[in-house]
């Protein structure tokens, strides 16, 4: 969906401000923020496709006026809703006012295994890669309203296949219960005057990786 | 940790005028907390895990480790070529945000910069939790666009006839940046050449710091 989330090219958000290598959390309740996320992200009832849309789909002011943690709570919270996890009620009260769904929450013990072990995103191929490395391809100028992960400034622009990675699960599906439906992964280099113009810094290339759905041959 | 924030409210408020009120996401974040803890959905000892696991174990340490082996290893560089996934691997670091990894190497030629435009993917295992300013929109917005800018930001001045070569992370795939080695550093051992590697040289925005700006 083209939600604030999709910011590449945009100005106006002025300066980077750099940070030190130490500061990693700048608040108690962003230790907290993250670590309920990874905790209830465990329970397993969402993928991290679906836990990304629940993000993009904040109102694009809010999404935009927030910290990276608020977003990852409102997401959280939202999640906690549509999984049926909780209620809004509960949500504002922070109190319980119905039964739990039965769940086996992540222990202590399982933190290091569970972090070490990850979430493996590629599947096995079943049908043969269509495009090689150094086709020139074509992305799609599409707009679904739904997730995808192939950003707006990289839509309908002629790049080329740098890597074939193998076949990953199809976030466009996944973020929305419909299957993993896995497809081929490429990263397509764009020169910076395909995606910016004339104004492009001539030294720029820029690539992204895109699923073979995003793309046709050129 | 991660349960316990309210017994140390008094310490965290940057810029509240009133240090014994909680801020609105503070409170939200209680509530949603203590609902979870309730319901038996998470495990309170398990979040002081996860939080103690970041602040720690998992940092941009574990990446300087695999540069500074990249520097040093001429097989393990020509692994990393190959399969960063399972060259990284060998050195412990695996799992979570880096289950794909792939690494970029700068040269007097090109600059690699990472960014994730539509999000916040970053290689855990390697470089730890995302620094503030990669997940800002000032970040994400202007990398793929005006990269020597945001270079600048970091004091970072590059020849105009280097590229720039940015890679936005849309999949699972994950990218460790490998700074150029330092002139003057022939014969250090990998432990002294991973104190030149920063965070920031593994993202793209610095570059790896020279034998004179390392404290004495």
């Amino acid at each position: 969906m083209n939600g604030a989330q999709d910011l590449g090219g945009m100005m106006g958000f002025g300066p980077v401000v750099p940070e030190p290598e130490h500061e990693i959390f700048h608040a108690e309740w962003e230790k907290t923020a993250l670590a309920l996320t990874l905790a209830a992200g465990a329970l397993g009832r969402w993928n991290i496709d679906t836990s990304r849309h629940a993000r993009e789909t904040l109102p694009p002011a809010e999404y935009l006026s927030s910290s990276y943690y608020e977003i990852w709570i409102k997401g959280l919270e939202k999640l906690l809703q549509q999984t049926g996890l909780a209620s809004a009620e509960e949500l504002r009260g922070g109190h319980s006012q119905a039964a739990p769904a039965p769940v086996s929450p992540l222990r202590a013990k399982d933190v290091a295994p569970m972090l070490a072990r990850g979430t493996q995103y590629d599947r096995p191929a079943t049908t043969p890669a269509r495009f090689a490395v150094g086709d020139i391809v074509q992305t799609r100028n599409d707009h679904p309203t739904g997730h995808t992960r192939l950003p707006r400034y990289a839509r309908g622009r002629q790049g080329t296949v740098e890597r074939v990675h193998g076949v990953f699960v199809f976030p466009d599906s996944a973020a929305h219960g419909e299957g993993e439906a896995p497809q081929w992964l490429y990263t397509i280099r764009f020169e910076g005057r395909e995606l910016w113009g004339p104004r492009a810094d001539p030294t720029l290339m820029v690539s992204v990786e895109a699923w073979e759905p995003y793309l046709d041959a050129a | 940790m991660a349960h316990d924030h309210h017994d140390h409210s008094h310490d965290h408020h940057h810029g509240h005028d009133h240090p014994s009120e909680l801020s609105e996401i503070e409170l939200r974040v209680r509530a949603l907390q203590s609902l979870l803890v309730e319901k038996g959905y998470v495990d309170p000892a398990a979040l002081d895990e996860l939080v103690e696991t970041y602040e720690t174990r998992i940092g941009p340490r574990n990446g300087a480790r695999v540069v500074a082996k990249a520097w040093s290893d001429p097989a393990f560089l020509e692994w990393l070529r190959r399969d960063a996934s399972a060259a990284i691997h060998s050195l412990g670091f695996t799992g979570r945000q880096g289950e794909h990894m792939v690494a970029v190497e700068n040269s007097q030629d090109e600059h690699n910069l990472v960014v994730c435009t539509l999000c916040s993917c970053y290689p855990w295992p390697v470089l730890g939790l995302p620094p503030s300013w990669y997940k800002t929109p000032a970040y994400r917005s202007r990398a793929v666009i005006d990269p020597r800018g945001v270079l600048r930001d970091f004091g970072v001045e590059l020849p105009e006839t280097t590229r720039i070569r940015v890679w936005d992370s849309t999949a699972e795939i994950r990218y460790l940046v490998i700074p150029r080695r330092p002139d003057g550093t022939e014969g250090w051992d990998e432990e002294r050449l991973a104190g030149l590697v920063s965070r920031d040289s593994m993202i793209g925005t610095a570059l790896a710091r020279r034998p004179a700006e390392m404290p004495a």
